[in-house]
């Protein structure tokens, strides 16, 4: 008995321990995050006054982070940007695990045709490429903050759905998804009760990983100027706007596409190390 | 002249998850003469296997050899570098595990991988290594052995497969051979071809083996010399025939009265003569059942069972046992309405029962309860126990909140375990209590038939008999009855009230258990009674040597629409009858029924009884 305490707390020892690569990922994570919620606080200047007389003045103790193409101060932007960033793409990665995976399990524990029809669905969507998608909707009924949401939403749920099926699949087959089936039990309680708890691990890092796809999209559709609109600071308008710059060897468009790569990286970071956890975990309960 | 392999003080660690070591083989000697077979023998945990594979210099992640010496030939094991390891491992210790299936490469033919270990070594030519190849194919009595090896792993049968594994281990004449529960996992009728044939190969080679099993009725037939294992430690170590006629320690007594009681002891069950005046809970009429759909003709495109006629009375225990593939765990889906029947009708106290799931009462699903085989994958490692027995509660009796607990300490107590398990996850659990909460949770709905599917053949020998003995007590408590499939008619004859034989998928033989254990026996019971192992010395060859007289019971399933299905297989097989025309059922006053063209004074004849 004593044994097995002492087995889970070094198990829950285990747990908190992270890897070098996972720290530095957490940590840069943890960074954005901190500059999403307090930001606007620490912006010397207010994002959208021109502040300087210059365009494109370089980084120095005036302006921390140089000006843009119009003489905002561009650490400014970049902290209040990290806000927009960071909470559409929030917003619209949960809405679409929120979209896709219920979708997926459900398929997978009803299948038969209700699987077939919903899975040719997805099929369909997913043969649009994504961004051409978000184009579309965004060009057709126009650049809203909701709009965005629900474009980025609805491009990126038929993944969920795929990942959520395939890992039900799996677990759809083992012998207490049988009982609880030959009990009588819904097909909800069977995806909510018996597999969620098994592939909640992967479905999290499904989520991570493509949060980077959407703060990706709606970068590239603001890249694109269909995302979010003048004069709101948003990373990946940042870089198109102050893209003319670059050819003049201004970095002003470098520091928003850096400010991109390393929430990137350090997202990746960290889903890198709690996959494998995850396939610890499954190894360790299969043994 | 010096003993092959001697074995001194071997110790071994394990890391617990705490980081601490424990010992997990405790001070270890023994010796194996050239050509001499050893069994270590055990149940689960008793360090059996960790001790064969550390013959070959190796031990599983997370263990740690401390202590002791192994020398195999010329070779200290221990000491060696890895190179001289390698060199070691398949050419002068080679290996067997237990499943034949996970061990071969799909995508190769037989031949490349049998041959694969004497050509890595440089041992052999290739041509040389295919002859030898041909040559144990034939030792191992397999057959067709020049074309065998052309096949790949999916196209030969398990037991084939078995000894297929066997020749790739011998190819390259190693001094030791580790066998690794090389049997269990097989149908007893294959198991006797298949240890026949080690028995063989192992005589004509002169190696030396290794026998790692926890069924001391297999050790008999052939071993030289048993260790008995018990927790790491030697309980007890001598010749094959002091240890089975005079075992002198305490655990070996155990391991003994728990493998295989001779089927013959079918003990008629006290609740006999009450069970046979019950109305039955469940009535199976004609039932046909399969995959895939169903045709025009409204048979399932992949049939599996035909027309099926079973009635399990009320508190009675009815045993379903056959090969694997016959359809006895379909059978049991089918009850269970996880399959739906493609024809016929199946009543649940009289009233007729749908075939779906989803459209019974709550009240028929409560009263029949499912247990599965594999204790590990029949309970969601992410939730606790409480949860896991709380739910049929809260489903069936809309038990909720601190109404529960009461109720999950009774089930608890129900099947033995202590209550502080209510907070544990499944993974902190052994088969044994895994299979026993399995049982806890079918229990907890009230149920009046637990269909139990295979539910001690994936445990220990004395866990498995310990199974036994607690459905005996419900059944006694609760008056609950039992559907009880296996493969292995020991067990089922131990504590039955009735037996249902299945052949691919048709019923072959039926009635309580003394009437099927006696003559006279449908040929495939015949067959299946005496393939279960005595734990007698010579039983092997007694057996063989009369299996010889008979022909062609070394076929393989087939599954046939028309006629009968065992007539390949069968050696009173009427040419031109049995395998066009459907066998007619014969009846005894007994209340026996057998599904055959000969007539019951034919089956009953002296020709057909084995003893």
């Amino acid at each position: 008995m004593s044994i097995e305490v002492a087995g889970e707390r070094a198990l829950a020892r285990r747990r908190l321990r992270l890897s070098g690569t996972a720290w530095v990922g957490a940590s840069i994570v943890a960074f954005w995050i901190a500059m999403a919620i307090g930001g606007a606080w620490l912006a010397p200047y207010d994002q959208g006054t021109l502040v300087s007389d210059n365009i494109f003045d370089p980084i120095g103790s005036r302006f921390l982070l140089g000006t843009d193409y119009l003489g905002r101060d561009m650490l400014s932007r970049l902290l209040v940007g990290a806000r927009t960033t960071l909470g559409l793409a929030g917003i619209a990665t949960a809405l679409a695990i929120f979209i896709g995976a219920p979708l997926g399990m459900l398929a997978a524990v009803i299948g038969g045709w209700v699987d077939m029809a919903l899975s040719r669905a997805v099929d369909a969507l997913l043969s649009i490429p994504t961004l051409l998608f978000g184009l579309v909707i965004v060009a057709a009924i126009g650049s809203y903050i909701p709009v965005l949401l629900v474009a980025a939403a609805l491009a990126y749920a038929p993944g969920h759905f795929r990942l959520a099926r395939a890992l039900s699949m799996d677990m759809n087959v083992m012998d207490f998804v049988e009982v609880a089936r030959a009990r009588g039990e819904s097909p909800w309680w069977i995806a909510r009760q018996e597999i969620l708890p098994n592939i909640v691990m992967p479905l999290l890092t499904d989520f991570g990983l493509r949060f980077v796809f959407v703060v990706l999209f709606l970068s590239g559709l603001s890249f694109l100027g269909l995302g979010v609109q003048p004069p709101d600071a948003d990373w990946g308008s940042m870089v198109r706007e102050n893209l003319a710059g670059l050819s003049d060897g201004y970095a002003a468009a470098l520091i928003p596409a850096t400010a991109i790569a390393s929430l990137t990286i350090g997202i990746n970071l960290v889903i890198d190390s709690l996959s494998a956890r995850a396939g610890r975990d499954i190894s360790r309960d299969g043994a | 002249m010096a003993p092959l392999v001697v074995v001194d003080g071997l110790c071994i660690n394990a890391h617990g998850i705490d980081g601490r070591e424990f010992p997990i083989v405790k001070d270890v000697s023994f010796t194996i003469e050239e050509g001499q077979v050893l069994a270590l023998a055990g149940e689960s945990g008793s360090g059996k296997t960790t001790i064969a594979l550390a013959m070959l210099g190796h031990v599983r992640p997370g263990c740690r050899i401390v202590g002791g010496r192994i020398r195999v030939g010329d070779a200290d094991v221990l000491s060696l570098t890895p190179a001289a390891l390698r060199d070691l491992r398949g050419a002068t210790v080679s290996y067997v595990a237990q499943s034949a299936t996970a061990s071969f490469n799909p995508a190769l033919k037989l031949n490349e991988q049998v041959v694969e270990i004497a050509l890595t070594h440089h041992l052999m030519r290739h041509a040389e290594a295919h002859a030898r190849a041909v040559e144990l194919y034939r030792g191992l009595a397999l057959p067709d052995p020049e074309g065998i090896g052309e096949c790949f792993p999916h196209q030969v049968s398990g037991g084939q497969l078995q000894r297929l594994m066997a020749a790739m281990a011998l190819c390259a004449k190693p001094k030791l051979l580790i066998l690794d529960e090389p049997t269990t996992a097989l149908d007893v009728t294959t198991q006797i071809e298949v240890l026949k044939a080690f028995k063989n190969v192992i005589e004509i080679e002169r190696t030396a083996a290794i026998y790692v099993t926890h069924d001391l009725a297999v050790v008999a037939q052939i071993a030289d010399r048993i260790i008995v294992l018990n927790g790491g430690e030697i309980q007890e170590a001598g010749a094959t025939n002091a240890i089975i006629e005079r075992p002198s320690h305490a655990y070996t007594k155990t391991l003994m009265a728990a493998v295989r009681p001779p089927p013959k002891i079918g003990n008629g069950s006290d609740s006999k003569r009450i069970a046979s005046s019950m109305p039955p809970i469940i009535e199976i009429k004609n039932v046909t059942a399969g995959y895939g759909g169903v045709d025009g003709s409204g048979n399932p495109r992949i049939p599996v069972l035909w027309n099926i006629d079973l009635a399990i009375r009320r508190s009675s225990v009815v045993g379903v046992i056959g090969e694997s593939g016959c359809g006895k765990s379909t059978l049991a889906r089918v009850i269970a309405g996880l399959l739906p029947w493609a024809a016929g009708t199946v009543l649940l106290d009289g009233a007729a029962l749908p075939p779906r799931v989803k459209d019974r009462s709550r009240e028929q699903l409560r009263k029949v309860q499912i247990v599965f085989q594999m204790a590990d994958t029949a309970l969601n490692p992410r939730h606790k126990i409480a949860s896991i027995l709380g739910r049929p509660l809260e489903f069936f009796h809309g038990k909720a909140g601190a109404g529960l607990k009461p109720r999950i300490a009774e089930l608890l107590d129900m099947v033995r375990l202590p209550r502080s398990f209510a907070d544990r996850y499944p993974t902190e659990l052994s088969g044994g209590q895994k299979q026993r909460i399995n049982l806890a949770r079918a229990l907890a709905a009230e149920p009046d038939l637990v269909l139990c599917d295979e539910v001690t053949s994936a445990l220990d020998a004395v866990v498995g008999a310990a199974i036994i003995d607690l459905l005996k007590e419900l059944r006694r408590e609760l008056g609950v009855a039992y559907m009880f499939i296996s493969h292995d008619l020991s067990t089922v004859a131990s504590f039955v009230d009735e037996i249902a034989v299945l052949y691919a998928g048709r019923l072959v033989e039926a009635g309580d258990t003394r009437s099927v254990l006696a003559p006279p026996r449908h040929p495939y019971s015949d067959l299946l009674v005496s393939s279960v192992p005595e734990l007698r010395i010579g039983w092997l060859e007694d057996t063989a040597a009369m299996r010889a007289t008979k022909a062609a019971l070394g076929g393989v399933v087939t599954s046939t629409v028309a006629g009968c299905a065992f007539a390949d297989r069968c050696p009173f097989r009427i040419e031109g009858l049995c395998e066009r025309e459907a066998p007619p059922a014969r009846r005894t006053d007994a209340g026996l029924v057998i599904y055959c063209h000969r007539t019951l004074e034919e089956l009953g004849s002296p020709r057909s009884d084995q003893r």
